[in-house]
């Protein structure tokens, strides 16, 4: 029977944190543990759970500082539980994901003007199979140090599906998304990987980033950090 | 001011508010969750459509399946209004950038489903629910439709028969709110999840939007039909594809032999692993002989899945498995219009009985019907609010009515806990209420259910604070969860025959003389629940 420690938020409560041991039943997936907590122990406990099959995304949480889908993870003697990060605690490991959300309509991560008779091979497809793969579970969001410095940086789920539509053949207008994505965008990342490393469904959004550089330079946008980098060796 | 709210922001939902958006309305979603983490992410097989893309097909031969399984509970009409729209339907969802897997050609890939006549599914790998939930999600935030994100809806606001909003908790803050509407569309899901514990269904598919809608003065049909799938995981009723029978995949008992046909529909299937299951076998998964490389390449999920909740690889080893509740057939009447009892009140989407899927759904036609019906309920609702110059009264009492509600609840005994009985209640709705059902078990069951509805004060909650209180919502929802058994139990009771999904130890066959074209109807007069069987619309 594992021990766990579980991260604790009330907004109401003096102190308004804590951290609090649970011992787990052994075998079980962290959500099935949080369930029976919830269930058996104390029914105060506030987290969210939905498919239970990694494919609704309400269930992503943090263990030792790392993001996983509790309903995808099995809990270690000592493991530490605690909500995603950049976002609000409103109680326990539910955390306020409206602002995350809101980086997907400033990064217009949709088919916008529908191109008339567009064809879409296997290979288009599969191109950004993996990017629409996505569940929007916002681990990715949590695991990026740019958010650290930047919050008002688009973070990675919001680039990868704004990659996923700009690369999609049906998209006529490819440049308003392009443009979307300048400001707080591709240039903000500092393609560290960390994204990559939490993402439960395998996709890669650092490379989709370095994917939309490449289309923004080609539609005549320019890397902020290179411009002054320039005028430097100008000065020579 | 809205003009069309939407409940519940699943297919059907997004399809409705994409579709009064269209037409220029104020539109709101407004769900318990956020749209993308609904019942459909869940959906994988595919949606159908009679396109012929991977060999004949016709619109006929989709409607032909369609009405053969639904088992004379199918209204002609709207399965052909459904299959004639699947072909524009897949066009739109291809044109508003659904990543549909692809033949060579560009045109969208199409597979066969259980009790199909063609490749008729089109689909986008094993996640076509959650890639089409993901596109029109991202499509409504493109129009421009309003989000209203964790809102627990509480009920229906309903003045002389006319639906005016709804009330709801903001569940950040925890306060009861309301909002108003001109029209409004449920398209809040099904009740699966009343089978607590034996479910392939996400653990918020309670049936609230069904159960506001019964207490709003709709009618409730076929409640009684409930779609079990024949392989969930034996521990966690989680779901493993049927693409692992479709692929050659075998059904063993614990003497390790074959005992049915693995292709033949759901209803068969599941029903012989009932029986197996009822003679003290147990019964596995047999896909060791397709190899691990096959696995790895098309069922990868179901691999995954296996070894994290039963600590077994089907590449080696038995899967051990039950059938398990996964669809609901039955749901909120609604007319060809899909509007309910209630006047600006619409229902789409597996909440909704709209007479397609009758005794027994289909494969991917559940898809289809959140997609199709889910738009012209969007449509209808838009229209509807655009006729309306009914002037909205003060909310002030319907607000005082459920925020004293929810203020009693805090102060309800907590004596029973209620997590228990959910525990009780499904389990007795998976063994008595489930695959195979007998009068007197039905009878018991609707005894215990009548005793936790009495109960539901002496129960309530331990967790008192107000943000984001789970415990709280969980709590309304078992009582939503206790209104809806009871028709289905009803239903259930009355039936006496056996037809699709519904069967009955006594009545092993159907009875058309008696039951032929027959639903059962839910209702309540001064709080009472009303039951009665009779042909469709014709009261």
């Amino acid at each position: 029977m594992p021990k766990i420690k579980i991260r604790r938020f009330d907004a109401k409560r003096k102190p308004q944190g804590l951290v609090q041991e649970w011992e787990v039943k052994e075998g079980s997936t962290l959500l099935e543990a949080l369930t029976f907590i919830k269930c058996e122990k104390d029914p105060s406990l506030t987290f969210r759970s939905g498919c239970r099959s990694s494919v609704c995304g309400s269930c992503a949480v943090r263990v030792n500082g790392k993001e996983v889908l509790a309903c995808a993870y099995k809990p270690q003697e000592g493991d530490l539980v605690e909500p995603r990060r950049f976002a609000k605690v409103i109680k326990d490991l539910v955390v306020d994901d409206t602002e995350a959300f809101k980086t997907l309509k400033l990064a217009k991560a949709w088919l916008g003007e529908p191109r008339e008779s567009a064809i879409v091979t296997p290979e288009d497809e599969k191109r950004t199979e993996r990017q629409s793969d996505c569940i929007l579970c916002g681990s990715c969001y949590s695991a990026c140090p740019v958010l650290e410095t930047n919050p008002a940086f688009l973070g990675p789920f919001a680039l990868t599906r704004d990659w996923r539509y700009v690369a999609d053949p049906r998209e006529n207008d490819i440049k308003s998304k392009v443009d979307a994505i300048q400001k707080n965008g591709v240039w903000d990342c500092t393609l560290c990987g960390e994204c990559t490393a939490v993402c439960p469904q395998g996709i890669d959004p650092k490379s989709d980033i370095l994917m939309l550089r490449t289309k923004s330079t080609q539609m005549g946008h320019m890397d902020p950090n290179m411009g002054s980098f320039g005028s430097f060796g100008l000065d020579f | 001011m809205i003009d069309v709210l939407i409940v519940g922001g699943g297919g059907a939902g997004l399809s409705a508010a994409i579709a009064a958006k269209e037409v220029g309305m104020e539109v709101a979603v407004l769900g318990k969750t956020y749209p993308t983490r609904s019942q459909t992410s869940m959906a994988q097989g595919g949606i159908n459509a009679a396109l012929g893309n991977a060999g004949a097909d016709s619109v006929d031969a989709h409607v032909a399946d369609t009405i053969k399984s639904s088992h004379m509970l199918g209204d002609k009409e709207m399965i052909r209004r459904l299959c004639e729209k699947g072909p524009q339907a897949i066009r739109w969802l291809d044109e508003i950038g659904t990543p549909f897997s692809r033949l060579d050609d560009g045109r969208v890939a199409q597979r066969k489903l259980g009790g199909a006549s063609a490749k008729r599914a089109c689909y986008a790998q094993d996640y076509t629910g959650l890639k089409l939930l993901h596109t029109l999600h991202d499509t409504a935030l493109a129009r421009g439709v309003r989000f209203l994100n964790e809102y627990y809806m509480l009920n229906f606001i309903v003045e002389e028969n006319r639906v005016l909003g709804i009330t709801a908790i903001e569940m950040k803050s925890g306060e009861v709110k309301t909002v108003r509407s001109k029209s409004v569309v449920i398209a809040s899901g099904g009740y699966s999840g009343l089978y607590f514990g034996f479910t392939t269904n996400s653990s918020t598919s309670t049936g609230d939007g069904i159960a506001a809608a019964i207490r709003a003065g709709c009618v409730l049909s076929d409640m009684e039909f409930v779609q079990f799938h024949p392989t969930a995981l034996k521990k966690s009723g989680v779901l493993i594809s049927e693409s692992a029978r479709g692929a050659g995949g075998y059904l063993l008992n614990s003497k390790k032999e074959r005992f049915v046909d693995e292709l033949k529909p759901r209803d068969v299937v599941a029903r012989a692993i009932w029986e197996q299951i009822k003679e003290g076998e147990e019964v596995y998964l047999d896909i060791r002989h397709l190899g691990e490389a096959f696995i790895e390449q098309n069922l990868p999920q179901e691999r995954k899945l296996a070894k994290l909740y039963e600590g077994i690889d089907p590449v080696k080893e038995l899967v051990p498995i039950k059938p398990v509740a996964h669809y609901t057939m039955g749901g909120i009447e609604v007319d060809s219009t899909h509007m309910t009892k209630v006047e600006g009140l619409f229902a789409a989407g597996e909440c909704a009985n709209a007479y397609v899927h009758g005794a027994n759904r289909l494969g991917g036609n559940s898809l289809l019907e959140t997609v199709v019906f889910g738009y012209e309920a969007g449509e209808n609702a838009a229209s509807f609010a655009l006729k309306s110059n009914k002037k909205v009264p003060s909310m002030h009492t319907w607000l005082k009515r459920d925020s004293e509600f929810i203020g009693k609840i805090y102060q309800f005994a907590n004596q029973i806990d209620f997590y228990e009985k959910r525990t009780s209640l499904g389990n007795a709705f998976y063994h008595k209420v489930g695959i195979v059902r007998n009068e007197r078990d039905l009878k018991g069951v609707l005894a215990a259910v009548r005793r936790l509805h009495e109960e539901l004060p002496l129960m309530g909650i331990a967790d008192k604070s107000r943000e984001f209180n789970t415990n709280l919502v969980e709590f309304i929802e078992f009582g939503n969860m206790i209104e809806l058994a009871k028709t289905v139990l009803v239903g259930a009771i009355g039936r006496n025959e056996s037809r699709g999904a519904h069967q009955r130890e006594e009545f092993p066959d159907e009875d058309n003389e008696k039951f032929g074209g027959i639903h059962s109807f839910s209702w309540k007069e001064n709080g009472e629940l009303c039951n009665k069987f009779g042909g469709l619309r014709d009261e």
